[in-house]
């Protein structure tokens, strides 16, 4: 258990919650980030800017690190 | 009277829906590889087979409850229209997370066509799809398009056409639409029954350029260096074909012209050659100009930069109150204020929406861009242009910021948002053209009324009631105790004035005030200018006022006359104090 905050960058996780406000958590299961999905941090923006995240292997988004917080991710040990 | 038969394209943002409309229509909706672009509706009418039928392009949705203006706009439009046919546009390589639009729009009873966009990225990405299969599971037709590249696009001409026989159009009840959720497990079933996924993908170029486009130190560095080649590719060939142009209005005016009008009365010789043809003359030397800079900026739009600019620029964007797309709102409104402030409708929370609208009038748009041309060109050396140039954009982004973080009050944006980071993508010909051509036509429009307009008006102030003791000239006396401390001489309070109403008027203005055109009126404005009041000249121009364009939609979007009010009242304010400060201040350290 850890949030996606804190996944190490390259690490594949199975996300297990979101509990990110209502409208957001909408908008990321429309782009694919929903419970049971696989995600991986590729890299953190300077001045604590947002997080690179790929989701499954089809989708890249930007993710602020204040709502990454709040979702919770499975981290599995790298194969 | 038949009425209108009208087919709607939706789909998720950045699915490719505004190429595969211009494909259709063979019209020039703006296309940019950023999610959110069309926020207003785009339509057109279209033969299909033998039928007229009204294309529609909406803004993109994710679902059709979101709550972004954007897409409130796609909603209302779907909620009200009887639709002979829904254009459903995904994204091929995101099947897995597009379909439950599919299952929610199809759960309405619309009369639906799925379009797999982008086909030709999923074959190169080992993707495989059954449209066949998907089609059938669905109850109607699946056609793997790819919008870019026109394959496909016949096919869906002739099923659009189909689509048209059907008796009745079907109007959408959006409060029956159950939310997307409830989709999900119907959406991941359908896709595994029916794309087959190559078992791990290649890291493809798009990982391969984020390294160097993203990296930590030599990202940022890497953004300003592009935007300076783009004006400075602008400058070193647009500036012979500008001369060209120039000198091909001289020859002009002085083999036909003047012998033309050598009998004409005065006042009409003076109208007609020192006003308009000097005015007009000098404003559409810069077409080519407009031509090569959208050209050039299309490709920038069209590869996903900007996308990347928001990812790099959020965290130093959230401590001024805004967010990394109110960065590349900035950078569209490079290109023009008005549809980068459109633009803005895809921010949700009212707060930073409205300062993302304060800070976009300061974007140093393409008609201030043609004024600093002509003067840096007429008062700098070929080596130091750009680099004024250069320094003008720094100043119009740190006005933007400043003034974000001076307004942005004490909250800070936490506006929950996320933003979808495409793969890179080459340009298209077709579409720089038609972007640069798109630009340079609606200047050209610009040129043919209101700046004629303008210019016969300046020419009438200058020279009435009599040339010593114009109304310009009662202008300029006016405004002389504001405009002196700043540097600014009075004749140019007339062109101030007339920047007001549009940028473009101005270099017309000065052509018509000074009574030189072209290479005489650059050479008078060396004569008239240092280089520190062309600074202070400039960066007046830069800040004040953009033009009435933009303060009209300023109000439009924020639905408050006093906001757009206290937006010109903080630029001009903002313009003189700035200008002062810099002018007084280099004339004490350079005397």
């Amino acid at each position: 258990m850890s949030t996606l905050l804190a996944l190490p960058l390259h690490q594949s996780a199975t996300v297990l919650d979101l509990a990110t406000p209502v409208d957001l958590t909408r908008r990321l299961a429309a782009m694919g980030l929903r419970r049971g999905c696989q995600v991986t941090v590729l890299r953190r923006a300077s001045w604590r800017g947002p997080l690179q995240i790929r989701v499954d292997s089809h989708t890249e988004l930007m993710l602020r690190r204040i709502h990454a917080a709040f979702i919770t991710v499975s981290a599995e040990v790298a194969a | 009277m038949s009425s209108a038969r009208h087919i709607a394209l939706v789909g998720m943002p950045n699915t490719g829906k505004s190429t595969l409309f211009n494909r259709l229509t063979g019209g020039n909706a703006r296309v940019a590889n950023w999610p959110g672009l069309t926020v207003e509706l785009a339509t057109q009418r279209v033969l299909l087979g033998s039928q007229m039928a009204r294309i529609v392009d909406l803004p993109g949705i994710y679902d059709l409850s979101g709550g972004a203006e954007d897409e409130r706009v796609a909603q209302q439009f779907l909620a009200a229209t009887p639709l002979q046919a829904l254009v459903v546009v995904l994204n091929a390589c995101q099947l897995a997370r597009q379909l439950a639009l599919v299952l929610q729009l199809k759960a309405l009873g619309a009369p639906l066509l799925v379009v797999l966009n982008m086909s030709d990225e999923a074959r190169q990405a080992g993707i495989r799809i059954d449209t066949a299969g998907l089609a059938a599971e669905l109850g109607c037709p699946v056609l793997a398009v790819s919008a870019r590249l026109g394959e496909g696009v016949a096919e869906l001409r002739t099923a659009m056409g189909r689509m048209l026989q059907q008796p009745d159009p079907h109007t959408l009840d959006l409060s029956r639409a159950a939310p997307a959720a409830d989709w999900h497990a119907q959406e991941v079933a359908l896709w595994k029954r029916h794309v087959q996924h190559p078992p791990t993908l290649a890291a493809g170029p798009t990982a391969r350029i984020d390294h160097w486009i993203l990296h930590p130190a030599a990202g940022l560095p890497l953004f300003v260096l592009t935007m300076f080649a783009l004006f400075q590719l602008t400058f070193a060939l647009g500036t012979p074909l500008q001369d060209g142009i120039g000198d091909l209005f001289s020859w002009f005016r002085g083999a036909a012209l003047q012998p033309l009008l050598a009998h004409a009365p005065a006042l009409l010789q003076g109208i007609l050659l020192d006003g308009v043809y000097d005015g007009v003359s000098t404003v559409l030397s810069f077409a080519p100009l407009i031509l090569l800079f959208f050209m050039l900026m299309a490709v920038i739009e069209d590869s996903g930069y900007f996308a990347r600019a928001a990812f790099m620029m959020d965290g130093l964007m959230s401590r001024v109150g805004l967010d990394g797309r109110g960065f590349v709102m900035l950078m569209m409104g490079f290109g023009c204020n008005v549809p980068a402030l459109m633009g803005t409708r895809v921010i949700r929370d009212p707060r930073g929406r409205r300062l993302t609208m304060l800070t976009i009038p300061f974007a140093l748009c393409s008609a201030r861009l043609q004024i600093f041309l002509f003067l840096t060109a007429a008062l700098f050396t070929q080596s130091q242009a750009p680099w004024v140039l250069t320094g003008l954009y720094l100043v119009s982004l740190l006005v933007a910021l400043g003034t974000a973080w001076l307004l942005r009050g004490r909250q800070i944006c936490s506006e929950p948002f996320a933003l979808e980071l495409p793969p890179y993508r080459l340009p298209l010909w077709r579409q720089m053209f038609a972007r640069g051509w798109g630009e340079c036509r609606s200047f050209l429009r610009m040129a043919s009324t209101m700046i004629v307009a303008g210019v016969v008006l300046v020419w009438f102030l200058t020279h009435y009631p009599d040339q010593h003791n114009s109304f310009a000239e009662m202008l300029a006396r006016a405004m002389a105790p504001v405009l002196t401390p700043i540097g600014i001489q009075s004749e140019m309070a007339v062109a101030l004035v007339f920047g007001f109403v549009a940028k473009e008027v101005v270099l017309g203005a000065l052509a018509v005030i000074t009574g030189t055109e072209g290479a005489a009126l650059a050479q008078h404005l060396a004569g008239s200018m240092d280089h520190l009041a062309a600074l202070s000249f400039m960066l007046f121009t830069l800040i004040y006022v953009p033009c009435v364009a933009t303060i009209a939609t300023v109000r439009k979007e924020s639905r408050s006359n006093w906001f757009a009010a206290g937006s010109v009242v903080w630029s001009l304010g903002l313009a003189w104090v700035l200008c002062f400060v810099f002018y007084q201040s280099a004339r004490w350290f350079f005397g």
